[in-house]
């Protein structure tokens, strides 16, 4: 779906990426790791011509360079990081922006009026946004802030889905409900996701593929499994990575067989959905 | 749950109408000599008529000055406030504005340089200075937001501010550079830095009616796009904006707006920024709904203003600028403060 060739951005004499190529395919959920400054965002910000790059993006077998604005949104949609609207829009008003490659041309075109409502619809009973519908983005917590965005991207009905750490600053609760949506999401045919993520437990737990990169330059890339190996990722990050993530799980384990535990476990499951059509994504 | 829709109802724009006539009826009736709104009916059916005026004195203050004076200072206001409001969208900041960000001054050098060095276009009707306005004020702006994308991407309030400050500061030691070469048209040139609609006559209106229809119709159908980078410019390309194209279109529409303001009435300030603001908070930040009522709100501020100016120190009059300014200064702090609690 997606095939990203000898991919190289600079900003003046920085090198930012260097001949990266990665490519991801239908069904397929490419995780892109890699410690700070390793080029990831930027590696996505070229697929949505955010940068000017070098090397080749292409998109179906087509040059990304070629493809109008309007119609690479109808088939590939971004969920950034952190957001900061200036104005009071409301919710409804931010989603139905994701509608906005829909639009007909000035001259050209009928609006599909009845396909853009039913879409926004859509996407606000699965995040959980219409009771907020008419609440200003501005008065919206962190977690619910990405949630409408999310919504804005699933309104826009893309193919394949461009995530940037995106739950980075939320809190744990959010970044279940986020990860839960996508692979539901991801579920129907012919939709691929492709995310920067910097938890690599997230990666190794969603990932079906994974490109590790390493101060602009890939060092790795294939099957998550293959990717995520103890090897690669201690040479990258410079320490034993999995000892570290062990001793971490470890000062979890004495509490596993706590019941407490497993009703907080329920409860947070019954928060977590929101809509009764899941299935429906 | 739906508190807002998107478009701007026609009654909506009926009860805008109907408070920028009443307003500018007003403004036709009172000032230095107050003529009843009666006597301006009269007047005004004579003169559509073809028929002899009944009262002269009431006539040859409205025909030839004071009708034509307040229709320009309705239409500045309107041009003035849309080109504001275009600008907070597409730069996602509340307080960019032609004045904050030296866009009218710059504007101002050029019409200055054409009468100090008496620069002629020929082939153009309207003149060299709404020309040179034009052109300085769309380099003013691709200079000040090339300096501020330089030094701050993301450009947050405090960049833009600074950046308006420095650059009205060059703009302002480059315009007395220019008045020691044409020490014999300092008279002329201080008009344009004041701002002043004193003595506008019907085909300065038309202009200004013109340029609003087309300028502002086009920055009416980039409602969407605007909405879409008021959200945030990286969002805007990700929902599919053309963001070069949008962003050129604008910044030209506004350009051309602010010039030929500003090569009409000089540099008359914070009017974008003021209106934009308080319409904002009656109709919401949608620019389907904002656009159309930010023009009459402009046209309603402006000619308020004016008829401040011009009966606050009757028979004195003064500059229509210090009063916007005035206003203006206050409502910026305001602005600032609540975008500095966020």
């Amino acid at each position: 779906m997606l095939e990203v060739k000898n991919l190289s951005v600079r900003y003046g004499d920085l090198s930012i990426l260097k001949n990266v190529s990665f490519s991801v395919q239908e069904g397929q959920w490419l995780m892109i790791i890699g410690p700070n400054g390793a080029g990831k965002s930027t590696a996505l910000n070229a697929v949505t011509q955010g940068v000017g790059y070098t090397g080749e993006i292409l998109l179906e077998g087509r040059s990304m360079k070629q493809i109008k604005p309007a119609e690479r949104a109808r088939m590939v949609g971004v969920l950034a990081q952190n957001h900061f609207v200036g104005y009071s829009f409301t919710v409804e008003e931010v989603v139905r922006l994701g509608r906005y490659a829909y639009s007909p041309g000035f001259l050209s075109g009928r609006r599909r009026e009845r396909e853009d409502e039913a879409a926004i619809e859509r996407a606000m009973d699965l995040t959980g946004m219409t009771p907020l519908r008419g609440k200003s983005v501005l008065t919206l917590s962190g977690g619910e802030l990405q949630r409408v965005f999310l919504a804005q991207v699933f309104a826009q009905e893309p193919r394949l889905l461009l995530l940037d750490e995106p739950t980075n600053h939320l809190d744990l609760i959010y970044q279940k409900q986020v990860f839960g949506l996508i692979t539901e999401w991801l579920k129907t045919p012919g939709r691929a996701v492709v995310s920067v993520v910097h938890d690599l437990s997230l990666a190794k737990a969603f990932g079906t593929h994974a490109v590790l990169l390493d101060e602009g330059s890939c060092v790795a890339r294939g099957t998550a499994k293959e990717v995520l190996s103890a090897a690669n990722l201690n040479k990258v990050y410079r320490m034993d990575v999995s000892a570290w993530m062990r001793q971490m799980l470890s000062q979890w384990e004495e509490q596993a067989d706590d019941p407490a535990v497993a009703d907080g476990l329920a409860a947070a499951d019954e928060f977590a959905v929101f809509g009764k059509e899941e299935s429906a994504l | 749950m739906r508190t807002r829709t998107e478009k701007f109802h026609l009654w909506e724009y009926l009860v805008f109408f109907a408070v920028t006539a009443a307003v500018f009826c007003l403004c036709v009736c009172v000032g230095s000599v107050n003529i009843p709104l009666g006597e301006i009916g009269a007047v005004l059916k004579n003169a559509f008529l073809g028929q002899a005026q009944t009262n002269a004195l009431a006539s040859s203050i409205l025909i030839p000055v004071r009708i034509p004076r307040v229709l320009c200072v309705a239409l500045t206001g309107a041009a003035l406030s849309v080109a504001g409001t275009a600008m907070q969208g597409l730069l996602k900041n509340p307080l960019a504005d032609g004045s904050t960000l030296g866009v009218s001054s710059g504007a101002a050098l050029g019409a200055v340089i054409a009468i100090a060095f008496g620069v002629v276009f020929p082939q153009i009707p309207f003149g060299a200075t709404t020309v040179m306005a034009i052109l300085f004020a769309f380099l003013s702006l691709m200079i000040i937001l090339g300096l501020a994308y330089k030094l701050d991407y993301s450009l947050s309030t405090n960049t833009i501010i600074l950046i308006g400050v420095i650059y009205s500061m060059f703009v302002s030691s480059a315009m007395n550079i220019v008045i020691t070469f044409a020490t014999d048209k300092i008279q002329s040139i201080t008009f344009w830095t004041m701002g002043s609609l004193q003595g506008t006559g019907y085909t300065d209106a038309a202009l200004l009616g013109v340029t609003l229809l087309l300028c502002g119709g086009l920055i009416f159908f980039h409602a969407r796009e605007l909405n879409a980078f008021a959200v945030g410019e990286d969002n805007a390309r990700h929902i599919g904006v053309n963001v070069r194209r949008t962003k050129l279109v604008i910044l030209i529409t506004v350009s051309i707006l602010i010039g030929v303001c500003v090569s009409i009435g000089g540099t008359i300030g914070f009017v974008g920024l003021v209106t934009p603001h308080m319409v904002r908070m009656l109709v919401g930040p949608n620019h389907k709904r904002l656009l159309p009522a930010a023009m009459f709100g402009g046209a309603v501020f402006l000619m308020l203003a004016d008829l401040i100016a011009r009966t606050l120190l009757n028979p004195r009059e003064l500059s229509i600028g210090v009063v916007t300014s005035l206003v203006g200064a206050v409502v910026f702090v305001f602005i600032f403060s609540q975008s500095r609690k966020r």
